[in-house]
């Protein structure tokens, strides 16, 4: 049998094929183990928190987040807080953001307020999924951030029971 | 069909801070929990509410599925005239509810 560049043999064939999905197999099992173990909880947080400060410095302090250092059901956990700012049309807080670690999506809340708020503070109820670190940020009129977190411990998690 | 709350002072002296606490009787179902069967059962949450003070808006939050069943809020307003205080939550499968209250700023 005469052959020429374009026809390939049948043992050429096999070699090519076992090669290719054998590379696809390779690549299918590393997404596969990514998405089973998300690159670390707080890898996911802090993803979140970029994507509302952008390239923006965040300087730890001026925020202060209140949840008990301990809850039983993390189904309704008590989240206020508070912002150091003396809330006039030139200083004020626009908005807070609460993040979480270990939810299964990082966002919580976010508030929008301004000078009208008189006080910048703020309370809800969450849900949190595990023992986790909470952080809140704020974001000033000057545009600079600021941040404060909290660390509970939760015996009863949330979002995970079945019905 | 759907109830919610707020509550805050009836008077106030100008200037006072006062607060406003806002509850809705809602699921907050996150979308993430599933039936006995396995099956997903779909989100249902209230993603946004927001407060206005004689029609300008004071006070604006995004929920997440993060948030408790039955949403509270509590959050501190200035007391600049007498007027209407208006919450309106809005949130998946086209809900949407305002509750409004009134409120002698002296």
């Amino acid at each position: 049998m005469k052959r020429d560049g374009t026809n390939t043999t049948r043992r050429e064939f096999l070699l090519a094929a076992g090669s290719i999905s054998a590379g696809i197999a390779l690549e299918s099992a590393t997404t596969v183990t990514a998405a089973a173990e998300p690159a670390s909880a707080a890898t996911v947080m802090h993803a979140a928190i970029r994507k509302i400060v952008g390239a923006a410095r965040v300087n730890p302090g001026k925020v202060t987040l209140e949840l008990p250092p301990l809850i039983e059901n993390g189904n309704s956990v008590p989240l206020a807080v508070r912002v150091d700012s003396p809330m006039t049309q030139a200083d004020h807080v626009k908005a807070i953001h609460v993040f979480s670690e270990k939810n299964p999506l990082p966002n919580v809340v976010s508030f929008f307020l301004g000078p009208r708020a008189g006080r910048a503070s703020a309370a809800t109820r969450v849900r949190l999924a595990d023992t986790q670190t909470v952080v809140a940020i704020c974001e000033l009129s000057d545009g600079s951030f600021w941040s404060g977190s909290a660390s509970v411990v939760v015996t009863i998690s949330a979002c995970l029971e079945a019905l | 069909m759907s109830r919610a709350l707020i509550n805050l002072p009836a008077t106030a002296r100008r200037g006072e801070i006062i607060e406003i606490k806002a509850l809705a009787a809602h699921p907050m179902e996150t979308g993430f929990r599933r039936t006995q069967l396995g099956v997903l059962i779909p989100r249902d949450i209230l993603t946004r509410f927001v407060c206005t003070y004689n029609g300008a808006e004071i006070f604006r939050a995004e929920f997440h599925p993060a948030i408790a069943a039955n949403p509270y809020l509590a959050f501190p307003t200035l007391a600049t005239e007498s007027g209407t205080i208006a919450c309106t939550w809005t949130g998946d499968n086209g809900y949407s509810h305002t509750e409004s209250a009134a409120i002698t700023v002296a």
